[in-house]
């Protein structure tokens, strides 16, 4: 019994040990001198981990009395958190280390937050949701104040890690209103309860706690007030972190809450799921436009594609979580290069995120302001990039569940915010031409991870890389 | 009215009442007295239930452990305590209606409390039959939950490594002790004799 449930939750346990080899080995012999080799490693055995998954998974295997799911959805989930963790680690390690904050706990700490969210998007149970969801905060606090020196660094962690705190309690309290209600709290005995005719009262107060308290995971408004002092407060390479792995596992598991626990209810939740999204949406799109950081900016932009992915999982469709997934790996993908792109904004070595910055970019450097142009064009959904289809997607999804009002709002929220992408690209082409500019970027791995990322936005159109396929099979796997 | 009834409110009204005054009081090394006796009441509150171990457990770590360490904190950081609830007045109006609604909000779903039908057959973790609640509690947290525990265990490690990369600081501009090196040191390597003439000096 007890080794098959191992068996399948095996790729969690490797890297738990490996998190706990390399302390402990860190930590005897070269400890922050061993910074950048293990910062590496742990992108090389992230990368080995998430091709494993990836290639061996099959089937639906459930373990521990149900409290871990290993299906298609919750591999399709951890594949992308592992591929951006992994990308992640790789471009911030540079920038770090020059720095001096390059700590051997920080490649850790990221290990065990992924180990986190691994556990999230397999959780079958709210005990085991809320473990992983504590064991990924609790390792996110922590890297966003690593610059303890920097009072926004330190105000970053402080501000993330009350209103976390508070998050964890609403979603805590919702549980305890669900158990109250269902008497169990894994999701297969509460889809069991939940959803012949009539919803009770407390069910209700339940699942609007539950969704308040992942809302603020996902950063939805209006449980958005973090994002962006800890985008901005945090040191770049970790902003790129919050934007990536920990977004995709936050929605994974949201989808995985309201379909597999709450199934029975769509209707209940669907109203709640669409306000959040339709807010998420033009919030995300109105405030961004008057921000001069860019990071700052990048953390309305995250909060208006929460509100598109969001859209998608309102629908309550299988479609509905298919596009979902599909906008989740298409948004990872172009943050990726983003934020590669901003690491490598500097100028007399010092970062900049300024945006004016960007004055006449293009005149300096020209084949990396084409890849800035072609992800801020994906990024606002202009069609021959995937980012388009991408909200296509979505969009069809929501139409074709019956809510036709939202994706018209998400359509013109689309056209409100493709004026902040454009004003960047504005400023690098048509900018002042005597402002001071940005340093040439020294770095190769960023100027590879921008390319190849923008390279994805342009190719992607083929046919998507394939990625619907297996977001389809995980759709399945998770709605039925 | 029972006994049992009759301490039920008792409890119920410390806690409340605790729960109240640890916000409100001037002073904080009362907010944490007050928060005691809303833990100890609490924990009168489990005894009742039935659930003796979680009774104990939370005297012994809250009462015993947290509120010890809030009292330290309390009395020995600096902060004005005054000047942080300055805003208070400003905002309670809003406050309280706020909780207001709230309060009507939990009144309505709590009064009319519904429970699903096969919620008692698919109750969770009941205890056995003639079993206390200190070993079936044993018996599932290392066996039923044995993946909740070890995560457990995952977090309070991220804890500890949060506390340390965030507080340690190595200093090189101090002169440390090494032991070792104290102990090794014999006379012939570190002394020498000199053999000084009367009158001439070194």
């Amino acid at each position: 019994m007890i080794s098959a449930d191992l068996n399948i939750i095996l790729p969690e346990i490797i890297l738990a040990i490996y998190a706990m080899v390399a302390l402990v080995g860190a930590v005897y012999t070269g400890k922050d001198a061993l910074a950048s080799l293990l910062t590496w490693l742990t992108a090389a055995v992230f990368v080995v981990v998430a091709a494993w998954i990836g290639i061996s998974g099959a089937g639906t295997n459930v373990a521990f009395n149900g409290m871990f799911n290993d299906d298609g959805f919750a591999r399709f989930a951890k594949v992308t958190i592992l591929l951006s963790a992994a990308a992640v680690l790789v471009m911030g390690q540079e920038y770090m280390s020059r720095r001096g904050i390059l700590r051997f706990e920080y490649p850790v700490l990221i290990v065990l937050a992924v180990v986190g969210m691994m556990v999230m998007v397999s959780a079958g149970d709210l005990m085991a949701l809320y473990m992983g969801l504590e064991l990924q905060s609790l390792a996110l606090y922590v890297i966003a104040s690593l610059r303890r020196d920097s009072v926004k660094s330190t105000e970053a962690g402080m501000k993330y890690f009350v209103l976390g705190a508070l998050s964890s309690g609403l979603l805590l309290y919702g549980s305890s209103l669900v158990y109250g209600f269902a008497g169990t709290t894994q999701f297969s005995g509460i889809i069991q309860v939940a959803g012949e005719g009539h919803t009770t009262l407390g069910l209700l107060f339940g699942l609007t706690f539950v969704v308040s308290g992942l809302a603020f995971k996902v950063s939805a408004v209006p449980f958005h007030m973090w994002t962006p002092d800890v985008y901005e407060g945090a040191p770049t390479p970790i902003t790129a972190f919050f934007a990536t792995a920990p977004k995709v596992a936050a929605m994974a598991l949201f989808a995985r809450v309201v379909h597999d626990a709450f199934g029975g209810v769509v209707g209940d939740w669907q109203q709640i799921v669409a306000l959040l999204s339709l807010l998420s949406m033009y919030l995300g799109a109105v405030a961004a436009i008057g921000q001069r950081d860019i990071k700052r900016l990048m953390a309305y932009s995250s909060i208006a594609h929460m509100g598109y992915a969001l859209m998608g999982l309102a629908a309550g469709t299988e479609m509905g979580v298919k596009s979902m997934l599909i906008y989740m790996a298409i948004y990872v993908a172009t943050n990726i290069g983003t934020f590669a792109f901003i690491l490598s904004m500097e100028r007399d070595g010092q970062p900049v995120t300024d945006i004016q910055s960007l004055n006449n970019y293009s005149k300096r450097e020209p084949g990396k302001a084409i890849a800035v142009l072609i992800l801020m064009f994906s990024l606002a959904g202009v069609p021959p990039f995937i980012g388009f289809f991408g909200k296509l997607e979505v969009l069809r999804a929501a139409y074709d569940a019956g809510l036709a009002w939202l994706a018209i709002a998400g359509v013109i929220a689309s056209v409100i915010g493709a004026y902040y992408y454009l004003r960047i690209v504005f400023f690098m082409y048509f900018g002042d031409e005597d402002a001071e500019g940005l340093d040439k970027s020294r770095s190769p791995v960023l100027y590879g991870f921008l390319m190849a990322s923008a390279a994805v936005m342009f190719f992607g159109l083929i046919n998507l890389f394939g990625i619907e396929g297996p977001a389809t099979l995980a759709a399945a796997s998770l709605v039925n | 009215m029972t006994i049992a009834a009759l301490a039920f409110y008792l409890f119920a009204i410390c806690v409340i009442a605790g729960g109240l005054f640890t916000v409100v009081s001037k002073n904080p090394v009362h907010s944490v007295l007050w928060l005691i006796l809303s833990f100890i009441s609490s924990a009168g509150l489990f005894v009742l239930l039935g659930a003796e171990f979680v009774a104990m457990l939370l005297i012994i770590v809250y009462v015993g452990a947290v509120a010890v360490l809030f009292l330290f904190v309390v009395m020995m950081l600096d902060v004005d305590f005054a000047q942080l609830k300055a805003g208070m007045a400003q905002y309670l109006p809003i406050a309280i209606l706020i909780g207001v609604v709230l309060l009507m909000q939990f009144g309505l779903a709590f009064g009319a409390w519904e429970e699903a039908e096969q919620a008692q057959s698919l109750r969770a973790a009941v205890a056995p039959e003639g079993v206390d609640n200190t070993s079936a509690l044993g018996l599932i947290i290392y066996d039923q939950y044995f993946l909740l525990f070890q995560l457990a265990g995952l977090i309070l490690l991220v804890a500890m490594i949060g506390a340390i990369v965030l507080t340690i600081r190595h200093r090189r501009d101090i002169k440390r002790q090494n032991v070792l090196t104290q102990m090794w040191r014999d006379p012939a390597a570190s002394m020498e004799m000199k053999d000084i003439k009367p009158g001439q000096g070194l």
